[in-house]
């Protein structure tokens, strides 16, 4: 137990490290820039693929469980609309890039400990977990908004699309449910957890690449670590939070 | 001068080194030299703040770099230059970037001016022309000359080289060594090279330091080896008989 105590101790002083001091401003807008493109442009593929499918299937899903004449039709559109703006794009659509984007960060920052890349800045002066670690998290707290908005639009519009294809829906239906008491503040909701989520994500990954030590066998280990620990910490947060907002 | 007062460090009950004193002097190569795992890389962290020393302290020109906290020890770190065991050349950035990289951070030079100096690096190591290679595109040798060249970008008062010939062939090692040897001259450095590569050492050492078992065993220049009668180190730099036989004549 103590040694969660020491990790949580520990996690914070890097935090705060890498939000003291940061080097000189320009060359931060050029981390920032590179990073989102790594973190955030190149993970569009996997979150498009993933929110057409999943928009397709619980359209298909929600038509195939409503038989009785009881439940209206545009109940399709409804949950089709609740599943992916409320849960999907932010938590699934998360989860899912923890495991892409954090292994990769745990990897990176790994490689570069046991290579003594990261000695090699901090001889010259540089505070390497605020270079290393800053671009990356705020590249994925400003990306990470769009990359959920987009895959709420894609996942609704597969589930129009398909709901529409196989006729299990009419557009009428699907655009009335899609509407049915509709509050901007649920796209709020799923924006808010998205930041905690990217924060989450980012640092958390960052934290087992910075204290990786050994080899490249470590590097593996903590890849594994930074997936687990992010995937863990963002379902519990996803709980705490749903309970705040919510409720 | 950089003064190694009394340092002792031990990682989870396991003493590393213990009560080292060491001087090195501005102008010269300063050698610790000494078996694998006795100590020399985490002797070289400690002087420079990659590791924090449990016991001692440690002067830059009287400065007592022990006492400073991060911040302010950013002033010497920027007079530091350092070879790494392994290079350390960062892999995403091509040669050219590797060697802007302090510049960038630190000068106030414009981007001209600061492509110069990377040239006038490259030119010093021989590796002009090289600069849009990736580190992964180099050989061995040319890893450790861009090393050096990123380490005297800053013209640093401080020169630190981490087994600078290990895993070369015998004369790439020696151009390596003759390079830090000049540059050292000419740049007036305060130069600290760890090695076990006894060619290197009977060649440029002007002050040797051998650690053996955690501690300072000895110390003296290169002639002064010949005629030590410290066993430790008489095994360590004379192995074989062959050694042992080449220093009997030299000994004359
Ligand atoms: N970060 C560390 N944690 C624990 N032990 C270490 C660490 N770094 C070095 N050591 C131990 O210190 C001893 C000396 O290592 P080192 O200074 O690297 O030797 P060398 O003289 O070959 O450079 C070794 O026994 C090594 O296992
Ligand atoms: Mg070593």
């Amino acid at each position: 137990m103590s040694s969660v105590y020491f990790h949580i101790g520990k996690y914070f002083l890097l935090m705060v490290s890498t939000f003291t001091k940061p080097e000189k401003r320009k060359i931060y807008w050029k981390l920032i820039i590179q990073e989102v493109d790594k973190i955030g442009l190149q993970s569009l593929g996997i979150v498009a693929l993933l929110s057409l499918f999943m928009g397709a299937v619980v359209t298909l899903q929600t038509a195939a469980n409503i038989d009785s004449g009881w439940i209206p039709r545009w109940t399709i559109g409804f949950t089709t609309r609740q599943t992916m703006i409320l849960e999907f794009s932010s938590t699934i659509v998360c989860l899912i890039l923890s495991g892409k984007v954090g292994g990769n960060i745990a990897s990176e920052i790994g490689t570069m400990r046991i290579t003594e890349q990261i000695d090699a800045m901090e001889i010259m002066g540089i505070n390497s977990a605020s270079y290393l670690i800053l671009p990356k998290i705020v590249a994925a707290l400003f990306i990470f908004p769009f990359m959920v908005i987009l895959s709420m639009f894609i996942g609704i519009s597969a589930g129009a699309f398909v709901g529409l294809t196989t006729g299990v829906v009419s557009l009428n239906d699907f655009e009335y449910g899609l509407q049915y008491s509709f509050e901007l503040w649920q796209v709020s909701y799923s924006l808010i957890k998205t930041f905690f989520f990217a924060f989450i994500i980012t640092s958390v990954s960052a934290y087992h690449g910075f204290y990786t030590n050994g080899g490249p066998r470590e590097v593996g280990a903590s890849s594994t670590r930074a997936v687990v620990y992010s995937m863990v910490l963002i379902l519990v947060a996803n709980y705490i939070l749903t309970q705040l907002l919510l409720l | 001068m950089i003064e190694v007062k009394n340092i002792s460090k031990s990682f989870a009950g396991h003493q590393v080194l213990n009560n080292v004193s060491a001087e090195f002097h501005p102008g010269k190569v300063n050698f610790i030299i000494g078996r694998s795992g006795s100590g020399k890389s985490v002797l070289t962290k400690c002087i420079v703040g990659l590791m924090e020393v449990d016991q001692g302290e440690i002067f830059f020109d009287n400065r007592n770099f022990t006492t400073l906290d991060r911040w302010d020890r950013k002033d010497i770190r920027q007079e530091m230059g350092m070879l790494f065991q392994g290079s350390a050349l960062f892999s995403s950035l091509n040669v050219e970037e590797n060697i802007l990289f302090p510049l960038q951070m630190f000068s106030s030079m414009s981007k001209s001016e600061m492509l110069d100096r990377v040239n006038v690096c490259l030119k010093r190591v021989n590796l002009e022309g090289k600069n849009k290679l990736y580190p992964s595109e180099l050989s061995g040798g040319m890893q450790k000359r861009t090393g050096i060249a990123r380490a005297i970008a800053m013209n640093p008062r401080y020169l630190f080289c981490d087994e600078p010939n290990s895993g070369l062939d015998p004369q790439t090692a020696i151009v390596i060594d003759n390079l830090i040897r000049e540059i050292t001259y000419e740049f007036k450095s305060t130069t600290v090279v760890i090695s076990h590569d006894m060619n290197s050492v009977l060649e440029t050492g002007d002050h040797i330091n051998f650690i053996y078992q955690g501690e300072l065993s000895w110390r003296g220049n290169k002639h002064e080896i010949l005629h030590s009668e410290n066993e430790a180190l008489n095994n360590f730099v004379f192995p074989s008989k062959f050694m042992q036989q080449i220093r009997e004549k030299l000994r004359g």
